[in-house]
């Protein structure tokens, strides 16, 4: 073994390349680790694992780890680690390290490299089944690693078998529904500096599999008694593993406290390494079998019926001596040792059964709950099945009776500082769920998540609910409730569950045909969805109103345009399209001519409008719907739901063209002129291409459609190409554009534009409680036919009045832009009791318009088609801004400029 | 996360699917409806313990609507079936508790 050196606190130490950080500081002398969280009572290892209460450190070294216990950190040289005192920091720098993730399908998954599990493998191979074997240790074994053991060449044989996957440092931290199971696999920790700089430092697991194997093995857990948590009290398992197989040689005298065989095991060991075992202490009346008489051969002295009550310290506060309680004569007496090693039984780890459902059963015999389980999907083995081995013939015991001052310092879960006394107060409080206790007492809820603490609890509330009946014996835990985890099984880093799906890689980015024109003309972008929108186009040292009014200006008096391809695209076919439509839409679209196009609204069942959009007519069986940017998933969802579950006698097929067609929009008085140097072969004039028309073309031999559809409120067209040629449409217009002061505008010039003629945005000007006579658009709801949602306008609630309806505002002030979500008052609203006023609506859409030359804004307004003309107050912090309500139209309500 | 038997995809995550409450409530008669048999049909949906016939599309692979029956105790996936085809009978329950495996 290569000897390593790591710093502790600020002072160096050696140890080996891959021992438990726990080893290398028992073994140079470190007891105590850390002070508690709460209590500040000196503490130090207690485990072998991830079930370590105490041992907290922190990594400041490579990837920094703000909690790890000591017992899970694998040495490597130059370390640098740090107590902790239960309460973690986030490192300050960002964690650059790589974190991957994969999928797995097996036949067969067995958690846990242990002898049961490396059996249960052994099984399904021999089955020729494939199998997937991971486990948490850096090798494989499970308690044959602790007992310094070889593996059996039988079980080598099975590792290397070729249909077996064996992962180690790998943790199965959740259990799913259908057999998915996540793990976290450590690939480079160990390593310390020499890890590949490229090498995923976590690989994150996900496996399906037909068969899971759980083989978990089990924890040993600690008993209840006064002083429990001393530096110096260890579980005997661990003690006798850091003394025997990683040679601390630190401890002279040693006294075990059992409740079964294992603790006869491990004063065998220990004695073996040349440690004085004071005696072994056992609740038991009688103890028997191969364990107990390998102890006693050596001249260990055993006593029955005793166990340990209290400990006594020494000035760093370590342990000093134990204080012995015969159970029967309740007699005390004190002797000196400077290790107290407890086996208080083994409770199998049942988290990864708990977190589908799974209830451990308990039993009498293994004093613990297990879970026995095999079907064809699921399966447990070893120590969770109940096998466990060896000749235990564990008491169900967890502690000694304690007095009340006792209780103040006997520990059930040491990481939350949680004792017996807090315990009792619950209890006193009137709670009996278990459940509730730990919510009220927080036992279970740090770090190790009550590894050790949940089967104290448990036990320990057996002992009081069994005392309040009278001393009652034999009530089981099994009567107080059982243990439940929930995922996941150890703390998992974030980024690791992140992956590489961080910075530019956490969501798509979609972009235009044009982007890259943008860009270079020094757009600013918007995100609208997964989209990068132009959202203005600043000139140099133009702000953004500045640019936002100039925008407006160009698009109103000469000629501006836009991208506006991120526009959701359905084409829609087959020969009941347009029945189809005519159900979709409020208004009807079966009339509309070929080459044509039509505004449309729709809604859900509920009568609630739900998107918007002009479609054109391609012909007879042939339309090409757009929808909002944002909605264009959910829409064509919303047609594929009817066609597939209401209406498959409807020959319709919906395909999604968003990103086949670009469209680029023409807009403004001299729109006419500049597209007509363009196309010359389809007359652009007003008599033979009117309003909501659709032209095909060509461009430069480009086949284009051209439609005279507006969401500005001016003479336009919009121009739709195939999206690889639209970069050459779009720079044909800019050099035939230069003599028209052509213009570039992005969203908020295009936010203005449609405001000023009251075009609603859905979801902007809309919450998902407005029907179409809300938004005043009852122009759009034909009487001649069915469709969704039309049913409901009959429904009381949405035809009552005080329903909030879409108007104008104007700020007295005209410089005043009101900021969007402002709640509107009433003026002069008298305060109810409690000194508040109702608010009567809010601000939906609020810009300055260069056009008016002021500020206007859009509003939801109870009752307020109903209220033209009246004055509102709209408080914003301190001030009050007042505004009429008025029409939602402010710019060409005759649609003069729109159909010239 | 459920694993669920797309009839057309084959066995796929629950990632992949968006949910689509109870089968086989069709589209009425609007027209012939009370409003508050009307408000029925667009707001109340069955909810039961156990077996439960309900629909699926697979959003992020065919894009098609489903059926399934999913016991919502114990998360197991029963048979899928497409719409307009004869509903299978209700699994049996297995009456193991953890089933959900």
């Amino acid at each position: 073994m290569n000897e390593v050196s790591f710093s502790f606190d600020d002072k160096l130490y050696k140890g080996y390349q891959g021992e438990p950080m726990a080893a290398a500081l028992l073994r140079s002398g470190v007891l105590s680790i850390t002070n508690s969280t709460y209590h500040g009572r000196p503490r130090g290892v207690v485990g072998l694992g991830v079930e370590e209460p105490n041992a907290l450190v922190q990594l400041v070294s490579g990837t920094k780890e703000s909690m790890l216990p000591a017992t899970v950190i694998e040495m490597a040289d130059g370390l640098v680690a740090r107590s902790l005192t239960g309460i973690g920091a986030l490192p300050e720098p960002p964690d650059d390290a790589r974190y991957d993730k994969t999928n797995s399908y097996v036949d067969t998954l067995v958690i846990g490299a242990g002898f049961g599990g490396l059996m249960a493998a052994d099984e399904h191979l021999r089955a020729g089944r494939e199998v997937l074997l991971i486990d948490d240790q850096p090798g494989p074994g499970g308690h044959l690693r602790h007992l310094g053991l070889k593996l059996p060449s039988a079980l080598q044989d099975v590792l290397a078998h070729e249909n077996l996957t064996y992962l180690c440092r790998c943790t199965a931290v959740g259990l799913y529904d259908q057999n998915y199971v996540v793990a976290i696999e450590r690939r480079s920790d160990y390593l310390g500096n020499s890890a590949p700089a490229n090498m995923a430092r976590i690989r994150v697991w996900h496996i399906r599999a037909d068969q899971v194997v759980l083989a978990p093995g089990a924890f040993q857990r600690p008993l209840i008694f006064a002083n429990n948590d001393r530096p110096g009290i260890m579980l005997s398992h661990a003690a006798a593993t850091y003394v025997a197989v990683h040679s601390v040689r630190i401890f002279r005298c040693a006294v075990v406290a059992t409740v079964d065989n294992q603790g006869y095991r491990d004063a065998l060991r220990l004695h073996q390494a040349g440690v004085q075992v004071q005696a072994i202490y056992d609740v038991r009346t009688v103890a028997g079998g191969p364990s107990v008489d390998a102890a006693r051969a050596t001249g260990i002295p055993i006593r029955l019926r005793a166990t340990v009550l209290d400990t006594a310290s020494n000035a760093e506060g370590t342990l000093h001596s134990v204080i012995i309680q015969d159970l029967d004569t309740k007699e005390t007496f004190q002797t000196a040792s400077d290790l107290l090693a407890v086996s208080g039984g083994w409770t199998p780890i049942v988290d990864l059964a708990t977190h589908i459902g799974i209830k451990p059963k308990w039993s009498d015999k293994h004093a613990t709950f297990c879970v026995k389980y095999d079907t064809d999907r699921l399966l447990t083995a070893g120590m969770l099945a109940g096998d466990f081995g060896g000749d235990d013939d564990p008491s169900i015991f967890f502690g000694p009776e304690l007095d009340a001052e006792q209780a103040r310092h006997a520990y059930i879960d040491l990481q939350r500082d949680t004792t017996l006394h807090d315990l009792r107060r619950a209890v006193g409080a009137g709670l009996s769920s278990i459940e509730h206790i730990k919510r009220f007492t927080t036992i279970g809820t740090a770090h190790d998540q009550g590894k050790t603490s949940g089967m104290l609890t448990i036990g320990a509330l057996c002992q009081l609910n069994g005392a309040a009946q009278g001393g009652k014996s034999g009530f089981s835990p099994a009567d107080v409730g059982t243990l439940s985890f929930r995922p996941p099984y150890v703390p998992v880093p974030f980024a690791a569950l992140a992956g590489r799906e961080r910075g530019l890689l956490t969501d798509p980015i979609r972009i235009t045909s044009l982007h890259q024109w943008h860009v270079e003309a020094g757009a600013i972008f918007e995100d609208v969805g997964q989209w990068k929108r132009p959202w203005y186009f600043p000139k140099p040292g133009e702000s953004m109103e500045d640019a936002v009014r100039r925008e407006c200006v160009a698009a109103r008096q000469g000629v501006a345009v836009m991208d506006a391809s991120t526009l959701g695209k359905i084409d829609i076919q087959g020969p009941d399209a347009a029945v189809f439509l005519d159900r979709i839409y409020t208004n009807m679209f079966s009339t509309l001519p070929e080459g044509q196009c039509r505004y449309g609204l729709m809604c859900k069942a509920d009568g609630i409008v739900f998107d918007d959009g002009v479609t054109t007519r391609l012909g007879k069986n042939h339309f090409l719907m757009t929808t909002t940017t944002g909605g264009a998933a959910r829409v064509l969802a919303w047609l594929e739901e009817w066609l597939q579950t209401e209406w498959p006698e409807l020959k319709v097929y919906c395909t999604s063209v968003t990103e086949h067609i670009s469209t680029i929009a023409l807009v403004g008085p001299k729109s006419r002129l500049l597209l007509g140097e363009l196309v010359t072969d389809i007359d652009l004039s007003k008599e033979a291409f009117p309003f909501m028309h659709s032209r095909v073309s060509t461009i430069d031999g480009i086949p284009v459609r051209i439609a005279r559809i507006s969401f500005s409120g001016e003479l336009a067209f919009e121009i739709n190409v195939d999206w690889g040629h639209a970069r050459h449409i779009w720079e044909r217009l800019w050099a035939l554009g230069r003599s028209y002061y052509l213009t570039a505008y992005g969203t908020e010039a295009m936010h203005v534009l449609r405001a000023e003629k009251g075009y609603i945005i859905i979801g902007q000007d809309t919450d998902g409680t407005q029907t179409p006579y809300d938004l005043n658009m009852s122009w759009i709801v034909s009487k001649k036919k069915e469709f969704i949602g039309k049913r409901s306008f009959q429904l009381p609630y949405l035809k009552a009045t005080g329903r909030q309806q879409l108007v104008g505002l104007l700020p007295d002030n005209d410089d005043e832009v009101i900021p969007e979500g402002a709640y509107i008052t009433v003026l002069n609203a008298h305060p109810d009791e409690h000194g508040k006023t109702r608010h009567t609506g809010f601000v939906t859409s609020s810009y300055y318009s260069p056009t008016l030359g002021r500020a206007f804004a859009l509003a939801l307004v109870t009752d307020g088609l109903n209220w033209m003309g009246e004055q509102v107050a709209i408080p914003i912090g301190k001030k009050v801004i007042r505004a009429a309500i008025c029409d939602a139209v402010f710019i060409d309500k005759e649609n003069i400029r729109r159909d010239n | 996360m459920l694993y669920i038997p797309c009839p057309h995809c084959g066995l796929c995550n629950e990632t992949e699917f968006h949910y689509g409450a109870e089968a086989g409530v069709a589209y009425p008669d609007p027209n012939a409806l009370t409003d508050s048999e009307w408000a029925k049909y667009l707001h109340i949906r069955a909810n039961p313990k156990g077996w439960f016939a309900e629909r699926w599309v697979h959003f992020a692979g065919c894009g098609r609507w489903f059926n399934l029956w999913r016991n919502t105790i114990t998360h197991e996936i029963g048979l899928a079936y497409l719409p307009f085809t004869t509903q299978p009978k209700a699994p049996g329950n297995t009456g193991q508790e953890g089933s959900r495996a």
